[in-house]
């Protein structure tokens, strides 16, 4: 399942898609991120699954554009620690 | 020589008018309906304090969201535009010249620029086309609180407590606010979380640019003392709300159109 | 008090024609959504009864108010379902529900239900937010969007134009026609902005239908770039509160160049995810069982 968590508003687009077919449910991003973002849980949206993924969790979906801003500055951009850390590559970022 | 900059705001329309580095005219108006009727009124008042006509000036630049309204159009006819963030940066080392980052919160945008000694944007971010990350927010905010604007952040200051607020969109967090009135939450207590809301959304744009001492505060919001307070304690620091903040983006204008 | 024109009507029905006694598995969905409440009784996996009203200030009396007025006159008590599934915004308010399930799930599997295992994209749009789902043969979700930080594209955000407009939120779909020639849609996407932009609309003698014209195709495209983020593929259905006004629904089939299946005689679209909820319920029951 590609589950794209965050929002659109009128000033852009800011999703984190996790790709819960690609993800091991290994929890480096939830270490890695400064803003906390991610949890390793069972899959809220798949009832029936048994295997946990990860999920952007709660309130910070609706926060992506300041809560990733610390790793997002605009000149000299490094790598972002989540899409880094994670092996199966099943994050990425639309902004 | 003299030249002037306008500065075409979504409520507010700012007019400087100067003479070799310094304002000799400078007039504040309403955007209104008619943004460039009104542009026009609001610029001969600059023109009439400074003493000089309209052929008297060499160059006008025009800045802001309306800017187009006056480029090469109509008796003011402007020379030339430049974006707010460049005329915010150059207008604000202008007023305060250790200024090294420039907030500049007005009705409809936010921006967070980090600028050299002359001036010269090094990097910026910006929140726009969102209420939620400008003054429209706390404006509408008041409203739902039925509290007038220039009491609002006074109000804010009479609290101490932080209490959550969920909505990130001006629409829902309205409802939010009201639910909170009828829950017997203390105004006061929502008009702190309000500008904490704001002043945290400043905050995380400006880590996008970094922030370099001394920081200071332009645009209509500034002049909000719980709006100030909030930030100060969002940041940590310092941060010196400019006396000229509403006319800083229009003298900018002003200055560059010297340079060119 | 001031005439609230986003108001609409609350209903429940009893659809069911066989005696309930004889079924093996009665279970409950009950779907708190931030505007409207709803509940599907299901027999078997198959619609017994239902309720839709609107949500009150406080979700787990909203949740047992809609239970109550769907089970009233079926002759079925609440200790007679054998399972409860919450959905919605509220769901994790609800007490006595069993389990909590997103709505997304459960309006992918409601979906499928509703309109048949042909269905790949669904488009709910709800009072206060606006999802893109796409799902497989058996209803279960292969991609998802939820857009419930923002008001555009929302019922709320229509909310906002009827109140400004003061014309009655189901008359909003069928009045946006009424224009000569479509208008340019309204240009900012935030509703408060795209209120400033109407009210100078109206300013320069732009008839209420026009304005709302402009709104209706803004919203439109608006749900399209959400839905062309998850990637449309047919069957396309829509669900939700707004699925009722036309002057979206019609401008987002136009834009999107494909039609929605049309609305299930049987079914208010705007059940959907109560009902994916209750058929859930069933699934976990057999589980339990198994």
């Amino acid at each position: 399942m590609k589950a794209n968590y965050g929002y659109k508003d009128g000033s852009g687009d800011f999703y984190i898609t996790i790709d819960t077919d690609l993800c091991n449910g290994c929890g480096e991003c939830v270490t890695v991120c400064p803003a906390k973002l991610f949890a390793v849980q069972p899959d809220e949206n798949d009832p029936l699954r048994d295997v946990p993924t990860a999920v952007v969790a709660g309130e910070n979906r609706n926060k992506l554009k300041y809560a990733c801003a610390a790793c997002k500055p605009i000149s000299n951009r490094p790598p972002l620690p989540c899409m880094k850390a994670c092996k199966p590559g099943a994050i990425q970022h639309s902004w | 020589m003299i030249t002037a900059g306008i500065d075409l705001g979504s409520k507010t329309i700012k007019v400087v008018v100067m003479k070799d580095g310094k304002i000799i005219g400078k007039a504040i108006g309403l955007s209104g309906f008619d943004q460039r009727e009104a542009a026009e009124g609001i610029f001969d008042q600059a023109l009439k304090m400074a003493k000089v006509s309209r052929a008297d000036i060499q160059s006008i630049m025009a800045t802001g969201t309306g800017r187009k309204e006056v480029l090469a159009k109509g008796p003011i006819s402007a020379t030339g535009e430049v974006t707010e963030v460049t005329a915010d940066a150059k207008g604000a080392v202008y007023f305060h010249p250790k200024a090294r980052t420039v907030i500049d919160v007005g009705a409809e945008e936010g921006r967070g620029i980090k600028c050299d000694a002359t001036g010269r944007v090094v990097d910026f971010a910006t929140n726009e086309k969102c209420a939620a990350g400008a003054g429209t927010f706390t404006e509408a905010m008041a409203r739902a609180l039925e509290v007038k604007l220039e009491e609002f952040g006074k109000l804010s200051q009479q609290s101490t407590k932080t209490i959550p607020m969920n909505a990130q969109c001006t629409v829902f967090a309205e409802s939010e606010v009201v639910t909170l009135v009828h829950a017997n939450t203390p105004k006061a207590d929502i008009a702190r979380s309000v500008h904490d809301a704001i002043a945290n959304r400043i905050t995380s744009m400006l880590r996008r640019v970094g922030i370099e001492e001394e920081v200071v505060l332009i645009g209509g919001v500034a002049k909000n003392p719980g709006f100030v307070d909030a930030l100060k304690r969002n940041l940590n620091m310092n941060i010196t709300p400019l006396e000229e903040m509403d006319i800083a983006g229009a003298t900018g204008a002003a200055i560059i159109a010297g340079e060119k | 008090m001031a005439k609230e024109y986003w108001r609409w009507p609350e209903y429940r029905m009893t659809v069911g024609e066989k005696d309930w006694k004889s079924g093996k598995i009665i279970t409950a969905g009950i779907d708190v959504g931030s505007v409207s409440s709803k509940t599907a009784i299901m027999v078997d996996g198959e619609l017994y009864a239902f309720s839709l009203m609107r949500t009150g200030s406080n979700s787990p009396d909203s949740a047992q108010k809609t239970l109550n007025w769907a089970l009233e006159t079926t002759g079925i008590a609440q200790k007679d379902l054998h399972y409860i599934v919450g959905t919605g915004y509220g769901r994790i308010n609800i007490p006595f529900a069993n389990k909590a399930i997103t709505e997304i799930a459960c309006h992918a599997r409601g979906a499928n239900y509703v309109w048949g295992n042909t269905v790949r994209t669904v488009l709910d749009m709800g009072g206060q937010d606006c999802k893109a789902i796409k799902c497989d043969e058996k209803g279960k979700v292969t991609a998802f969007l939820m857009n419930d930080k923002c008001a555009a594209g929302t019922g709320r955000g229509m909310e906002v134009f009827s109140d400004l407009l003061a014309v009655p939120i189901e008359e909003v779909g069928e009045l946006s026609f009424k224009v000569e020639t479509e208008p340019q849609p309204v240009s900012s996407t935030c509703v408060v902005f795209a209120k400033s932009e109407a009210l100078g609309l109206l300013r320069q003698g732009w008839p209420k239908e026009k304005v709302l014209a402009a709104y209706c195709s803004a919203m439109a495209h608006r749900v399209v770039t959400l839905l062309e983020k998850v990637g449309v593929e047919k069957d396309f259905v829509v669900t939700g509160g707004i699925s009722k006004n036309v002057g979206v629904l019609k401008r987002v089939e136009k834009e999107l160049k494909t039609t929605a299946l049309p609305r299930n005689a049987k079914y208010d679209p705007q059940l959907a995810g109560a009902m994916g909820a209750a058929l859930f319920a069933k699934a976990l029951v057999e589980k339990e069982r198994k």
